[in-house]
């Protein structure tokens, strides 16, 4: 099944979703075709006014174009998502979309769907760490 | 009396609170804050799903809740939030989709700033006011008798004479002095019609000038243009059943307005650049030397992306098509141009903000000009509808909808 994954470009939520016969929705694989067609410098520098004026299917005119830019790219995957796995208060290094106003709207848009979910925090010590992971091997595996 | 009730953000602080109370209250309304516990704020934003930092948006979304679970009770809802604040602008969206979804209620949804004023807000609120206590006269679909339709829009004036659901006389002009213009444009819809002024049985006034020209003749309906020209819109598209989408960029503002049945249930209104209406056309075409009606034929044959337009504004807009023209790009090419620029900033600054519903209704002054529909087009991905006499939504929809009048009598 297609999982979107939050923050979307989270190697270890990638890896997990992957490891457990998934596939992940991610920020790498959004952007890989922007990769691989412009010559301009690395993703997402080479996000343009259109893919901007895109992310007005997610969010209004007057809400920062930052912030559309972003969910240009991760509406669609959300569009896409068969299930979803969201960390909360994830740090920076964990995957960070940068922008707290886009991971609230990723959240919403996410909820909406209506598929299945499955909320974590970000675990503070070992034992929450493995409390973790089997909470989303157990989530994985239990989707058909 | 019609109760709105408000939910939003920032309006207090920005001075514009009494502002909003002002526009309501001119068109008979009253606005409401729907009363909720404290201990229901968090359960609502956990049940509505977004959780947004600021405390007055989870009170919004608490109201919205309770609203339609209709545990307040209110007739309209008058959504508004800071222009610029993003979480504002996110909350304000969804909250007014989430409304919409769940409930019969119509709405309306403002982004202020400090300057908003009563006047700007008053079209809005009167178009509430009217969906509300109007329902029964907006829910019909025949005109009866003989009546007739003013629609005193900012650039042209355009009347209709219906008589049995048909249109037999109509005029249009440029606005000048608003009665003169009335008068004139009266005249010569009768004089077609073959009718005297003494026949007509009601009249019906909307747009700019409504106010004054009604007073003058004694109109049955005095209604501003966003319901007037909605019911107009699906009555000359016949689609007067189920939803649509009516886009209205006119010589001045622009509507997009959303219907089911007839009845409008959501709507933005524009109206502060010239960039997006029918008057950059205007300037366009006088800037490459043809008449207004031959600029759509010129904008088919041309190729938009052949001109870099930097900007919307009517000024450095047209600087960007002079410099175009001096580069040796073709008038076909400038003239597409333009007409993309102003379906892509309807695009981006209104069709976003309601749920575009099939079919698209275009209507307005700017609909004869093909090249426009054509960008239109090409903007939504589908061929929306421009029904005849697409100009005269306005004075169609009046003089329909002026004919509720005259059954009783």
């Amino acid at each position: 099944m297609k999982i979107f994954i939050d923050p979307p470009n989270s190697l270890i939520l990638y890896d997990l979703v992957e490891r457990f016969g998934h596939e992940p929705l991610s920020t790498m694989g959004a952007l890989r075709e922007k990769v691989n067609t412009l010559e301009m410098d690395s993703p997402p520098l080479n996000i343009t006014h259109e893919d901007v004026q895109k992310g007005l299917k997610y969010a209004g005119i007057e809400v920062p174009s930052g912030i559309r830019g972003r969910l240009a790219v991760f509406g669609p995957l959300v569009d896409e998502a068969e299930a979803a796995i969201i960390m909360e208060d994830p740090p920076y290094a964990f995957g960070c979309v940068g922008c707290h106003r886009t991971t609230l709207m990723l959240k919403y848009l996410i909820r909406k769907r209506n598929i299945p979910l499955l909320e974590v925090k970000y675990p503070t010590s070992e034992d929450e760490a493995r409390t973790m992971v089997g909470k989303i091997k157990e989530f994985l595996e239990g989707l058909s | 009396m019609i109760k709105i009730a408000q939910l939003s953000c920032g309006a207090e602080y920005s001075g514009v609170q009494s502002e909003i109370e002002k526009a309501a209250n001119s068109v008979g309304a009253k606005m409401v804050y729907p009363d909720i516990d404290y201990e229901e704020i968090d359960r609502a934003v956990e049940e509505f799903g977004f959780d947004p930092a600021s405390p007055t948006l989870r009170m919004m979304i608490a109201r919205a809740m309770h609203l339609v679970e209709g545990r307040y009770d209110a007739d309209a809802v008058f959504i508004a939030t800071c222009f610029r604040c993003a979480e504002g602008a996110l909350i304000r969206n969804e909250v007014r989709r989430f409304v919409q979804e769940n409930s019969r209620l119509p709405v309306v949804t403002y982004s202020f700033t400090e300057r908003t004023k009563a006047g700007q807000l008053l079209t809005r609120m009167e178009a509430l006011v009217t969906i509300v206590e109007r329902k029964e006269l907006l829910a019909r679909e025949r005109q009866v008798g003989l009546t007739a339709g003013i629609d005193s829009g900012s650039t042209t004036t355009k009347v209709c004479i219906l008589r049995d659901n048909e249109i037999i006389g109509k005029y249009w002009l440029p606005t000048g002095e608003v009665l003169n213009s009335a008068d004139t444009s009266y005249e010569k819809a009768l004089e077609m019609a073959g009718v005297k002024a003494r026949d007509i049985e009601a009249i019906g006034v909307t747009g700019y000038g409504r106010f004054i020209i009604g007073k003058k003749m004694k109109a049955k309906l005095i209604q501003e243009e966003l319901t007037v020209n909605s019911k107009g819109a699906v009555w000359l598209a016949d689609r007067q059943e189920g939803e649509a989408t009516i886009i209205d960029i006119g010589g001045m503002d622009n509507k997009a307005i959303t219907v089911r049945d007839g009845i409008p249930d959501n709507f933005t209104m524009g109206g502060i650049c010239a960039g997006a209406s029918g008057r950059f056309l205007e300037i366009v075409a006088k800037r490459l030397r043809v008449e207004i009606d031959e600029l759509g034929a010129l904008a088919d044959r041309g190729d938009w992306r052949k001109v870099n337009m930097n900007s919307y504004c009517s000024i450095f807009g047209i600087q960007d098509l002079v410099t175009s023209l001096a580069e040796g790009v073709s008038i076909e090419d400038v003239a597409a141009a333009a007409c993309h620029s102003v379906a892509e900033q309807v695009y981006e600054q209104q069709l976003q903000e309601i749920d575009v519903r099939q079919p698209v209704i275009q209507v307005g002054g700017t609909s004869l000009i093909s090249g426009m529909v054509t960008a239109i087009k090409d903007m939504l991905g589908q061929q929306p509808i421009v029904p005849k006499d697409s100009q005269f939504i306005g004075a169609a929809g009046a003089a329909l909808l002026s004919s509720g009048f005259l059954e009783g009598q």
